[in-house]
């Protein structure tokens, strides 16, 4: 069942990656996915591509789905990751429960704003290094190792909090959360910067191949001689890091700290956002941009159903049908059917 | 004593020793009344908890319970308060809706060659945002079926009321420990989850097998929707949240091994009265505010796998 999907033998001169012209990317289903859900929001809202420039930054649908899909497309970035070692974090909801609680309270008993949002981010490394070391020294299942996290951690929230809503009116944390740069939400920055040093960071060096060598078979890529220890740690503290990064923004946009209700039931959202941008649960190849398109669809579909006038909830039903269609995709009992239509490549 | 017995035996221990300490500190908790409401505040979350079992012994997961339940509970408001059906009318068909919604979703696992985490994570958005179409605000139940059911109990020596959900509670535990360990169906439950390849080379169907598996859990989900329904006397989309994870943390403390296989169903039953003392502790001690709860399930659940990990290493030096 499993496909080799790197050559580990030495090579004198390694394989150039091919050169793809930059129209393929334009024929993936994802952008052709995205580009249909924002015509359907299109042709329910005429004005759904009006941008206007307004004290400074751009305002408009197209500029609120970006900024209100830049949490969830932030958690994807690490769980792309995680998922791509096989694995999966349940835990970043909770994990931006805590950071955004322990920035509020930090702000509000007087720390400065840039020591609060340092501690904040180094509780999420600590959070990621826990799952991380659940899984690789405790050797637990990945599903089942970041739970503890997920149920334990609003607790831990909350223990932060007191069990209150803690409010702040520092000008950072907001800043972080609605503040603007270039014209752009800073949202939406903070996830763009997130997104290019990511992929630079797996794909121009041998990081992402290991990543994904561990995903397809971990006992092979460490008889193969990789720390496969060293690096799922890696990946689930890196994970941890864009929850609290995540957790930050969403505590800023609010102006304070819900420990209940701040990524709730984001951690699906992410997964879903993963598995759209076509990364396999399975583990192995994966993609970051696509996984950030991934969240973009989802937020736009949220926003088509907003402006639509159905309600919140029916989202899930549409979020529950797009899984079902990518499942069946995916299946290899589809894959075997579209090998026996004539014509098409494999 | 037999090796596969001691993390049943390390939870009733734990339990028992929880147990003593609660009522050291507060001797009020020594009483039938507080047991009688042990069984009936976590008799759905229980009944959930043993189809979570099966799936786990099975080798798989189900995160769509808890949407299951909040489904099963704005379905049967539904039926007896719009279109007038009698409650026990109404239970059954949301059983059998539930249950084939289960059966889909093992078929899917089974023949779309697809974690069960993802299945039923779409069966989950699915549950909860049908419940949501149905009605999204909360319906109350009024009939008198209800509140017969709420006054009728067995008073138990020294006050203690076993309510009708309580008792359904034990009857569903006794029922599943016959199933899992005295019928073909179990052992093919257990054989799957230790190796699916090999059951199949031993002639288990495991498609059949995997159907059953998740439309009895889901069916069993509807069930404690419907004690769910009876508890609170009415409907809505958003009950029983996170329940899932409950039910999950029940069967590890359990001592069911998640990667299938191996497990007790009267495990489950002491995982899910270790949470209720916990609960029950926190109301009794009165400072202790209710996220604490989250926090001590959390670190239980830790403590469990730890153990399992540690007796398995030590049981068998397989990978």
């Amino acid at each position: 069942m499993t496909r080799p999907t790197v050559d580990l033998r030495p090579t004198t001169q390694p394989p150039r990656a091919p050169s793809r012209p930059i129209t393929s990317l334009l024929v993936r289903p994802q952008v052709i996915a995205l580009v249909a859900v924002l015509l359907v929001n299109w042709a329910l809202f005429p004005g759904f591509f009006t941008i206007t420039w307004q004290d400074g930054r751009l305002f408009g649908s197209l500029i609120d789905v970006l900024n209100r899909g830049a949490p969830v497309a932030i958690l994807a970035i690490g769980m792309t990751a995680v998922i791509a070692t096989k694995g999966v974090d349940l835990s970043v909801g909770a994990v931006m429960a805590i950071s955004g609680a322990v920035a509020a309270v930090l702000v509000t008993s007087g720390v400065a704003a840039p020591v609060a949002v340092l501690v904040a981010l180094g509780t999420g490394l600590l959070c990621g290094l826990w799952n991380g070391i659940l899984v690789t020294v405790l050797d637990i299942q990945p599903i089942i190792a970041t739970l503890v996290l997920m149920v334990a951690g609003r607790g831990l929230a909350q223990l932060v909090t007191e069990g209150y809503i803690v409010t702040f009116s520092d000008p950072l944390l907001i800043f972080i959360g609605t503040g603007s740069f270039l014209g752009l939400p800073m949202p939406v920055i903070i996830a763009l910067v997130l997104m290019v040093a990511a992929t630079l960071i797996v794909r121009r060096t041998a990081l992402g191949l290991l990543i994904e060598a561990v995903g397809v078979n971990r006992s092979a890529a460490r008889f193969a001689g990789l720390s496969a220890n060293a690096l799922l740690l890696i990946v689930y503290t890196f994970a941890g890091f864009c929850a609290a990064i995540a957790g930050l923004i969403v505590a800023g946009d609010i102006r304070g700290a819900d420990a209940n209700n701040a990524g709730l039931w984001l951690e699906l959202d992410a997964i879903l956002a993963v598995v759209i941008g076509g990364t396999s649960l399975m583990g192995g190849r994966f993609s970051i941009p696509m996984a950030v398109l991934g969240a973009m669809i989802i937020q736009a579909m949220n926003t088509g159903i907003l402006i639509s006038g159905f309600s919140p909830e029916f989202n899930l039903v549409v979020k529950s049908a797009v899984i079902i269609v990518i499942l069946v995709l995916q299946s290899p009992l589809s894959a075997r059917l579209l090998r026996r239509l004539p014509g098409t490549p494999k | 004593m037999n090796r596969s017995l001691r993390p049943l035996v390390a939870t009733t221990l734990i339990f028992l020793f929880a147990f003593l300490l609660a009522v050291l500190q507060h001797p009020a908790m020594m009483s039938t009344r507080v047991l009688g409401n042990f069984l009936t505040d976590n008799a759905f979350l229980g009944i959930a908890a043993v189809g979570m079992t099966f799936v786990i012994l099975s080798g798989g997961i189900d995160l769509s319970v808890g949407a299951v339940i909040g489904f099963t509970t704005v379905l049967i408001a539904v039926l007896i308060m719009w279109l007038d059906l009698h409650p026990l009318l109404a239970f059954a068909i949301a059983l059998g809706v539930a249950g084939s919604f289960g059966a889909v979703m093992g078929a899917a696992i089974h023949y779309l060659k697809v974690p069960s985490f993802i299945v039923t994570l779409a069966g989950m958005f699915l549950a909860r945002g049908g419940a949501s179409v149905l009605s999204s605000d909360s319906i109350g139940i009024q009939h008198e079926f209800y509140s017969t059911v709420s006054k009728s109990y067995i008073l138990l020596p020294g006050g203690g009321r076993l309510t009708v959900i309580g008792i359904i509670m034990l009857v569903v535990f006794a029922g599943a420990i016959l199933l899992a360990h005295r019928t073909r169906f179990g052992s093919n439950v257990y054989a799957l989850g230790g190796s699916e390849t090999s059951a199949a080379l031993m002639g288990v169907p495991v498609a059949r097998t995997t159907i059953m598996i998740y439309a009895l859990s889901s069916a069993l989900a509807g069930l404690a929707g419907v004690v769910f329904s009876l508890y609170t006397s009415a409907g809505y989309s958003l009950n029983a949240l996170g329940v899932e994870l409950d039910a999950i943390a029940a069967v590890v403390i359990g001592g069911t091994l998640l990667t299938g296989g191996y497990g007790f169903i009267a495990g489950t039953f002491i995982g899910v009265m270790l949470q209720g003392l916990v609960q029950t502790y926190i109301v009794f001690d009165g400072t202790l505010s209710s996220w604490w709860t989250k926090i001590v399930v959390g670190v239980l659940l830790f403590m469990f796998i730890l153990l399992q990990r540690l007796v398995f290493r030590a049981g068998s030096r397989r990978t």
